[in-house]
């Protein structure tokens, strides 16, 4: 294998694991203020879906992008309605809002476009091109530390690095801020943060604020830089994987970052072996590699190896006592 | 009111309210996309109920309803939110396929039931997996059944496209069934009878599913297990200070759960396609969510809320060739909408209705 093999191999890695990174560190902020939330899936999609619209309306990815968030926001607070001042279901909020998204995007989006739900394709400053990151071209003769510059690391669109920055954000902020710690508190013991003095209501709804602003970003990405549109249902499983992340990230952020770069570098390379026989083992079934992310977060959950314990408090609602 | 009469009252003004707010969103939805709701509604029960063919469609869609129902309101009741019906009734396909084919010349009288069997037991074994790591290892069941469902899709696309694929066919689907393991339509039968009715794929699987529905009620409502199963779901603790293993319950209820969903493979592969298609389910399972959730879980609750949804499907494809603009995705949207409603914010509708119904009994009793 030569090396300009595995450095696109890395590159596009690195484009699966943009998505899926927003949609786990989302998750992360949902989870670790208490809130679960399978509905990573339908924000993303909401979010594709806006910003694509808004970018072919406006011509310009950042209306765009503004238009992901506040859509994937608009659906985050929704879920926080039901979850944090009705007491309700999370799990049964999520499954809720996954459906109605995939619903009305691919319904809003053929009503409109009148294209099996496609939106009309971007082009120019209409899309998030890639960056060619200073030095790159100067630094790509030097033995591996260039070609890995140059040809992995430079050459995305914005959103792929403003994902890589959320991760070191989001661990300082919930690490060492005292909101990150207020937060932390809120999805392991909220009595405890109710009694002192500080809303637990605010504080679950920041974690889902922030959340509706991750998916917006990852959403944004899958229309409007990966893609030149929007595509009915194009997230194809993207939350869940997340969410598969998330556990095996133990809630974490930089693990969360790991994990989802060896997720995207699965999708990377069943993107390559198709076809490809290996000697002694056959074709590789790229459903095999596929299935991988799955695979491993069940083995994880059965507990064999290692645990995989959640936020104490995650998923259940905050009923303030009475006095 | 009695209190008896007043949970009555409840029991069917909470699903009425919440399926009256998704019709009343989803007909904002409609309004934005500039068409007129009330003709939409019109459109839909004409198409639904207005012909024999259409209620022969809306029959058949609720066959899967009901199973995929079933299945969803069974871990319901035992406290669990089985969201992999679909994986489950994905997997049944397989088990129904491999057993047609391995046995193609066995008489229906027996080909039938073994394939039937095969299903529900091949998506027993699906719902199996996740209910053992809930019971005994305490995985949530809520993500491993996720998994389950995404792994079922590779699995079977696997299977689809490489091994069940017959020779020279470009399309990733399986072998015709052997004729002995269609179930019989109900328009043949009926043709039998001289009843000459226009041919849909309402087909035996639906007097299946009312026997499923009857079955299950039985059990949940008339014998010691399915009464454990139910104290399980309320109270764990209560349920283990009775003597009743929490454990046991969540592997029964889940094995029934997933054989049920099992049902929409057989409506689907047996009674209307005739072979394995890839993603024959088409996301039912997950209407089985609404349905449970709209059927509060108890079996008669799910075949109306069932019947309710095939109106809703048949409606919608037929709406689809009237108002291009109103594609079927609108009933994912309802269907949705309904979850919200009916499961999250339940007890919100619930405790309004009740404010409301002990209202009117205190108006009763001042007069």
């Amino acid at each position: 294998m030569n090396s300009a093999v595995i450095t696109s191999g890395l590159s596009a890695a690195l484009d699966y694991t943009t998505p899926l990174l927003c949609a786990c560190l989302a998750g992360l902020w949902s989870e670790r203020a208490g809130i679960v939330d399978i509905a990573l899936e339908g924000k993303l999609l909401v979010a594709a879906f806006a910003a694509a619209v808004a970018a072919s309306a406006s011509g310009s990815a950042y209306i765009g992008l503004l238009a992901g968030i506040l859509a994937s926001l608009a659906l985050a607070f929704v879920h926080g309605y039901a979850a944090i001042d009705r007491n309700g279901n999370q799990i049964v909020s999520g499954a809720a809002l996954n459906m109605v998204a995939s619903g009305l995007t691919a319904l809003v989006g053929n009503a409109w476009y009148h294209h099996g739900g496609r939106t009309p394709p971007l082009a120019g400053a209409a899309r998030f091109r890639g960056l060619h990151l200073p030095g790159s071209a100067a630094l790509a003769h030097v033995p591996w530390i260039g070609p890995l510059y140059a040809q992995v690391i430079s050459g995305h669109a914005l959103p792929v690095y403003a994902a890589l920055a959320l991760v070191p954000i989001t661990a300082y902020v919930l690490k060492a801020t005292r909101f990150g710690l207020r937060l932390r508190a809120v999805g392991e013991n909220p009595a405890a943060v109710d009694n002192a003095g500080i809303s637990v209501r605010a504080m679950r709804y920041a974690g889902v604020a922030m959340c509706g602003l991750y998916c917006g970003i990852g959403g944004t990405y899958l229309s409007v830089a990966a893609n030149a549109g929007f595509l009915r249902d194009m997230t194809a499983g993207t939350g869940f994987i997340a969410l598969a992340a998330l556990v095996f990230a133990k809630w974490r952020p930089w693990p969360a970052l790991a994990t989802c770069f060896v997720f995207g570098l699965l999708n990377a390379i069943a993107d390559r072996l198709q076809g490809l026989v290996l000697p002694g083992l056959g074709k590789v079934p790229v459903q095999a590699v596929q299935a991988l992310p799955y695979l491993a977060t069940v083995i994880l959950l059965s507990g064999f190896i290692g645990a995989a314990v959640a936020p104490r408090a995650s998923g259940v609602p905050y009923i303030k006592a009475r006095a | 009111m009695s209190p008896r009469q007043r949970a009555l009252a409840e029991a069917v003004l909470v699903p009425l309210a919440t399926i009256g707010f998704a019709f009343l969103v989803s007909g904002l939805v409609v309004l934005i996309i500039g068409e007129n709701p009330l003709i939409v509604a019109r459109l839909m029960i004409a198409g639904s109920l207005g012909s024999s063919e259409g209620l022969g469609y809306t029959l058949f869609y609720t066959t899967d309803f009901i199973f995929a129902g079933l299945a969803v309101a069974v871990a319901y009741q035992a406290g669990l939110f089985n969201i992999g019906a679909d994986g489950q009734a994905y997997v049944a396909g397989l088990g129904v396929t491999l057993m047609a084919i391995a046995l193609p010349g066995l008489s229906p009288w027996l080909l039938l039931p073994l394939c039937v069997g095969a299903g529900a037991g091949a998506g027993a074994l699906w719902a199996f997996i996740p209910a053992w790591l809930q019971a005994r290892r305490g995985s949530h069941i809520v993500i491993t059944t996720i998994m389950f469902n995404w792994l079922a899709t590779d699995l079977m696309s696997y299977l689809l496209v490489n091994v069940l694929r017959p020779k020279g066919d470009m399309q990733p689907e399986s072998a015709a069934l052997p004729a002995g393991a269609r179930m019989p339509a109900f328009s043949h039968v009926a043709r039998a009878f001289g009843l000459n009715l226009t041919p849909t794929p309402l087909n035996g699987a639906f007097i299946l599913a009312l026997l499923a529905a009857f079955g299950v009620w039985l059990w949940l409502f008339r014998t010691r297990s399915g009464y454990g199963l139910r104290v399980a779901g309320v109270n764990r603790r209560a349920a283990a200070y009775a003597g009743i293993s929490a454990s046991a319950m969540i592997i029964v209820a889940m094995l029934v759960s997933g054989a049920l969903a099992g049902g929409v493979a057989v409506n689907e592969v047996m009674g209307s396609q005739g072979r394995l298609l890839i993603d024959f389910t088409s996301g039912f399972g997950f209407v089985g969510i609404a349905v449970a959730l709209m059927g509060r879980g108890h079996p008669l609750g799910v075949v109306l809320a069932g019947v309710l949804f095939g109106m809703l499907y048949q409606g919608g494809a037929e709406l689809a060739f009237d108002v291009p603009a109103v594609t079927r995705d609108m009933i994912l949207v309802i269907q949705g909408l309904v979850v919200y409603f009916a499961g999250a914010l339940e007890g919100l509708f619930r405790a309004r209705i009740r404010a409301l119904l002990a209202g009117r009994a205190a108006a009763v009793v001042a007069s």
